[in-house]
Formats: C-alpha cells, structure tokens, sequence
C-alpha cells in the first residue's frame, strides 16, 4: 500500500512535470493525498488526465462567475480548482454557481472539499446523476461513492449551504424532551440547598 | 527584565545556523528523558557465529511496544559504501508497531535490507541501515576474543563501531503515514521514532561485536566493558538530502528554532541565579573542553571552526573564573552579550546550548512545542491585499531583498532530484543541464522576484487577483504569509549563492537531533556520532542528565 506521503510527494512532482508551477503542484498534491484518504480514485483520475492532457487543450477559468462556459474544449479541474479555493470568499455571495463541460470534475472535487472548509460552509456538487455533499473538509457523503466517476461533466453545479439544522424543530423538540428524563423534579429544599448553573446541563 | 526574542535576521543566517549545537532540546535527549521508564527488552538474538542473523530489541510500556528488527547480512567489503547509491549494508533495520509476528519478521525480512526499493507496510515506523567502521569493529572483535579491552585511543578517535547512512519514517517506501501514529503522547516531538531506532541499534551493534568475538574465542572472550559501550555512540553519514526538509518543513523550522529562542530568553530573564544551577553550567563548560578537544575531523573548514570555538570557550572559562561575578543582577544576560561581544558564533551558540542544562524546568516544557503540522497553514489567505504583502516582505525578509540577483554569483547553484537515487542534488548553474527542472528551493530569489513584481501594482489589489496572473510565485506568496506567523520559519540567506556551504543547513538539523563531532567530508556531506555517552538502555531508568558533556569520564 502506498503511504499518504508517497502519494503527496509523487503527485506534486507529476503535478509539476505536468506544467503547473511549484506553488500549484504543491495545491494538487494536498488535495490529491486528502482525496484518496476519502477513498475516491484520485490517482486514476489525475493520471488520466495527465495522460489526456499531452494530446488535448484545456481550457482554464480565472475569474469565477455565476455561469462558467467554456468557448469549445473543457475546463481544467485543477486551475479551476485552485482559482475556486482562491476566490471561495467571493463565490460564496453568489450562494451557487455553475460550471459547463469541465474534464475529470472527481478532481475538481478535492479542491472544493478544501474550500468547503475555508469558508465554514457544506458545499452541494451536482452533475449528471452524481451528489456530493462535503463537509468542512471532514467527510464526504455520496450516492456513488463505489461506482465509476464520469470523465467528463456536461453541467457541474456548485451550491453553498447555509449553516442551518439538517433536521426539523420537531425532531429536535422530542429528543429534547427525552434527554428531560435525565433531570431530577426539584423539590423547595432542593431548589433552597443545590445550587447549580441552571436547567440546562452545558457539558 | 524583558529581553527580546533574537532577532531571526541574524539567527537564521546560514552560518549562524551552521553553528548550532545539541542542547537539552535536541530530539535524541529528549526521547531518552521521554522513554526512560519504558521496559527494554531483547527478545530475539538469533545470530550465527559470525554475527549474521536476526534480532529484535524493544521498548515496552503498559500495552504500547515498539520493536526494532535487525537484520545482519554478509557484505563484501567491496560493496560496503556509505554513499547513497549504496545497494548493501553490513545490517538493516525497522522500528515495528507493537510485537513482530514471525510472519512479519519473515516478511521483513525480504524488503528492509533492500531499503529504498524495499516495501514496508504501515505496521513499520522507520527504517535504516548501517555499515561497519571495519577498522574498529575488527579491532574490538580480536581484544575482546583475545580477553582484553580495545585500544581506547582508537575508538575514541571514530567513536562508533556502526554508522548508519539514512533514517526513514513518516510514510517513506510504505511505512506508516504520521497521522496514523501523531496523537500518542510519548511521540510528540519531531523523530522521536527515528531517535529510538538509532538508539536501539547501538545496542545491537555491542551485542553482535561482543557475539562474535565470544564464538571466535569461547574460552577466553571478554565482554566490552559497559564505560566503554557508554562512550560509544552510532555514527551517521549524512548528505544532502536534509537540506530541502528544513525548507519543505517552515512552520517545524520555526518551532524548532523559537523553542531555542525561548529557552534563551527565559535564561537571560533570571534575576538571581541559584549556586547549583550556576555550578552546574560551569562543571557543563568546563567539562565540554573535551568534546571540543576530541572532536576529530580532516576538514579545514571545520578544523577552523573547532580552533576558534576552543579558543574562545578557554577565554569564556578564564572570564567565568576571573571577571565574573555569578552574583550580580540577571547574570546570563550579562554572560549573552559578553559572547556577542567577545567570541565566535561557533562559541555562543555552543555557551547558549549549556545555558540550557541547569533549566529542565524551562527547557521541558518546550520540548512539547517542537512539532509542527504544517497542513494548518497551507491555504494561503487570499482575502488579504498585495499592500500586505509588500509590507510583510519588506519586514520578513528585508536583507534578502537586498541581494543581488541579477549577476551570475548570486544564481550559481540549483537544486534537483537525481533520477538515479531520487535524492536531492545541488549543481552548477552554469556548467551542467537541467536547471530548468530545478527544486523550488532557490527561496531567496523567488521572493526577491515577488517583491519586485508587487512593486508595480496596487496596494489594495486582492491576493486572489495577483495569483490568477502569477502562479509562478505561488509557493512564495504562501511562505510570506507563514513567515508573517512564524518568524524564524526562512532561512535568511540565498541558498543557490555562490558562497552556500550546504553542510550549515545540514548541520543545523542535525544539531537539533542531538548530534556530535560533525565531521564535514566535503561541502554536501558530513560524519556525526549520535548517543555517544548515552546511558545504556539497562541505564535508563536513572541516568545523569548531562552525560553529553561527561564521555570521557
């Protein structure tokens, strides 16, 4: 197996090799060694397009907007990736975007895994039949997470999630209510003798 | 009193840096405190007569137990090479996670003494590998068989009977990823595991030279003497391959660093000096003349630094004795800038390592700082104006942006990876290829380059903008902004000048492994001894603290 290390160092020095600045190479080997930590096929997805990337122009979008076409061949999902991380503080007012015909977008995932954490916010990712949901960088959660990933995305739609509950009032209201079994009824000597910081037990 | 940390403009100049010595906070003194009262063990010793086979030695406490597995081989004494392309070793080792099954031994047993094209699993930490000084290891097979003691003066003047040539952990050739291990208490501070195995391994090598020379003479074999087992240590050949690690690791460089910084600082606050701690730091000084004294290399540059660092320790000691006065106000303080004043760099940081001994209570807890996760710092914070930028470079790096670039003297060197070895390499710009495929090593110059691309633009333009435009500098934006947190995270001299010695950057991380008697062997590698001193394992549990400064006695 290969250790977490060998796979940083390996993909920054092909990162490099492949035409990327140190800086950049130094971007994709983080995102690619958290990827397969994940458990994506990063590797084979990054060696693809490497690969591809001798025969075939990619095209690259600085500034980020609300819609991103490409003018004829697809988008890289690295520059696009590091220019996302880069401008994420920006991208986030416009609560989603998207990106069209983006080349090898599993790729591009690993940077925006990195950029949900930035921000302080889960990110939705959608493009053809395929979800992502990622989480501060912690975890993903995806409806193919053991099936092959297209290398190539028509449409790729990004969605900034406000930080909100992922559960309804009345679900929290009844667990709330069984955790009150663990309170003790006061009774008027010891409401008088067991001072305590309130009814709401903080630890 | 309140006195400043050092100014990094001054302390991480190369040839300050290459002036360290070992001190309290070195790595291997502070894992033999850490492991002191873990139970060593040796559970295997399966060698032939000659001292081929196997062995496996531990250290235990409650249910964790590391094991390091040796493998002893036959070697030609033609194939036994300290360089890098080396492709056989006299013995090769591993530091296992927990208690080797016999399949891992068996499994092992087929990759560690390939090394580098070996594969370990993530059940490994480290892994090395070792040559035999022949001369002494032959000398002290055939006294102890013959039922003497070896020739002091010959051990004394190598120091070792095994060197190793490279350490591994953290992920290399498959062992385990740091993260897997990083949480455990006994292991925070940098290569702890790399420390434990070089330790382990002294103890093998007594054991095999003490093994063969008993099968050699079973009737009349001696045992080498534990005071002269002591005064060994494990030697090491290091080359080039350290240098890029403390450029690649700013934030650990800086803890590494700051806790020196610290713990000076801390020593120069103290008003009134107790008489013990100051008898202890004179009996330290005083005591060390011998290390300097012993301290035998061939290089000249090295002969140099070693003449000027006794002559000045001698006029340090005559002032300690004849001028000073331990009583006054803040007498470290008094003692720093009498060094600034009066002697070579070489010498006060020597002083300033033996100021730490008498203060385990303000070295420890520092010792606890020494790591580093580099990860918490990487994204670059592009919300942030290039103004911020300019200013930080201009506070950070003000005498780099003073170099000159422009002319061939300040661009000779580069460095790459050897495709042979994939190790790192430092050449002639100007009279060898592959320059283009150079390391991002030359920071000195990009940054420089950085500043004077800013200069054109305008201050409040977003670091987000400047990078669209600008990935070539990349690497350096992110470096600015850890050195705006880290201040002696940048080595603050030009690593591709024509005047880089890259054994200063070598030697400054090898001081804080805890390493002795540098011995450069020309400008890109250098010998140390490692231990040399060093309680014995069955010595751990109560061993004097300063043994690094009583060898010889």
């Amino acid at each position: 197996m290969k250790s977490l290390s060998e796979i940083e160092t390996i993909v920054k020095r092909a990162s490099r090799a492949a035409g990327y600045s140190w800086g950049i190479a130094e971007e994709v080997g983080k995102s690619i060694r958290l990827f397969e930590l994940f458990g994506f096929p990063a590797i084979k997805h990054l060696n693809q397009y490497y690969q591809n990337k001798k025969k075939e122009n990619f095209e690259e979008v600085k500034l980020i907007s609300k819609i991103n076409k490409s003018s004829g061949s697809s988008f890289c999902p690295i520059m696009l990736g590091i220019n996302f991380i880069d401008q994420v503080k920006n991208i986030e007012t416009l609560k989603k975007c998207s990106v069209e015909n983006l080349a090898y977008p599993l790729l591009l995932l690993s940077f925006l895994s990195r950029a949900s954490e930035i921000i302080g916010k889960k990110l939705l990712i959608s493009f053809d039949d395929c979800k992502f949901l990622l989480n501060f960088n912690l975890s993903i959660s995806s409806n193919i997470w053991d099936k092959e990933m297209p290398m190539l995305a028509k449409k790729v739609e990004i969605s900034f999630l406000n930080n909100e509950d992922n559960f309804s009032d009345q679900d929290w209201k009844n667990l709330y209510k069984l955790a009150e079994d663990t309170f003790v009824e006061e009774t008027d000597s010891l409401k008088e003798g067991a001072a305590g910081a309130g009814l709401t037990d903080n630890d | 009193m309140n006195i400043e940390l050092r100014d990094p403009n001054i302390i991480m100049k190369l040839s300050r840096l290459g002036s360290f010595h070992q001190s309290r906070l070195s790595f291997l003194r502070s894992f033999l405190s850490e492991f002191k009262d873990w139970q060593y063990n040796r559970d295997l010793f399966n060698l032939d007569q000659e001292g081929y086979g196997t062995a496996v030695y531990s250290l235990k406490k409650k249910d964790r137990v590391y094991s390091l597995i040796c493998y002893a081989n036959k070697i030609n004494d033609d194939e036994r090479s300290d360089r890098v392309i080396a492709t056989k070793w006299d013995a090769a080792f591993t530091l296992h996670d927990g208690v080797p099954l016999k399949e891992d031994i068996d499994r092992l047993r087929n990759e560690v003494p390939k090394q580098e094209v070996g594969r370990l699993s993530y059940k490994e930490l480290t892994l090395s590998r070792a040559n035999k000084s022949v001369r002494v290891f032959d000398h002290v097979v055939e006294s102890l068989s013959n039922g003497n003691q070896p020739d002091l003066e010959l051990l004394e003047k190598v120091g070792y009977l095994y060197r190793t040539t490279a350490v591994y952990g953290s992920g290399k050739f498959g062992l385990a990823d740091r993260f897997r291990i990083k949480n455990r208490e006994e292991i925070n501070g940098p290569f702890r595991l790399e420390m434990m195995l070089v330790y382990l391994v002294r103890q093998f090598t007594f054991d095999q030279v003490n093994h063969v020379a008993k099968n050699k003479n079973p009737n009349s074999a001696v045992k080498l003497d534990p005071k002269i087992c002591r005064n060994l240590g494990i030697g090491n050949s290091t080359g080039l391959g350290m240098a890029p690690f403390i450029v690649n690791h700013p934030t650990l460089l800086n803890n590494w660093i700051l806790s020196r910084e610290i713990a000076l600082k801390k020593i120069r606050e103290i008003k009134i000096v107790k008489t013990q701690d100051r008898d202890l730091f004179k009996d330290c000084v005083k005591s060390s003349l011998k290390n300097i004294t012993s301290w035998n290399t061939e290089s000249e540059y090295q002969l140099k630094k070693i003449k000027l660092l006794l002559k000045d320790t001698k006029k340090f000691i005559s002032f300690l004795e004849n001028e000073f006065d331990f009583q006054k106000d803040y007498p470290f303080n008094e003692i720093y800038l009498w060094l600034e004043k009066e002697t070579c760099e070489e010498c006060i940081e020597y002083v300033v390592s033996i100021m730490m001994e008498p203060f385990g209570d303000i070295v420890q807890p520092l010792v606890g700082q020494m790591s580093s996760e580099e990860e918490k710092y990487f994204n670059i914070p592009t919300e942030r104006t290039v103004g911020d930028l300019k200013k930080i470079l201009e506070n950070k790096y003000s005498d780099i942006l003073k170099i000159n670039f422009n002319i061939d003297k300040s661009n000779q060197k580069f460095w790459f990876i050897s495709k042979n070895k994939e190790e790192p390499r430092l050449a002639n710009r100007f009279e060898e290829n592959g320059a283009d495929l150079e390391q991002p090593l030359a920071i000195a110059r990009d940054i420089k380059k950085l500043y004077e691309r800013l200069l054109s633009l305008k201050n409040n333009l977003k670091i987000n903008q400047f990078l669209i435009d600008n990935s070539d500098l990349r690497h350096v934006v992110r470096r600015a902004f850890i050195i705006e947190k880290f201040p002696y995270s940048e080595i603050q001299d030009n690593t591709i000048g024509e005047k880089l010695v890259p054994i200063d950057m070598l030697r400054l991380k090898l001081s804080f492994f805890g390493a002795l008697k540098f011995d450069p062997r020309s400008d890109k590698w250098l010998r140390i001894c490692m231990f040399q001193g060093a309680p014995l394992p069955n010595e751990l549990k109560d061993y004097d603290e300063q043994w690094v400064y009583k060898t010889h006695s």
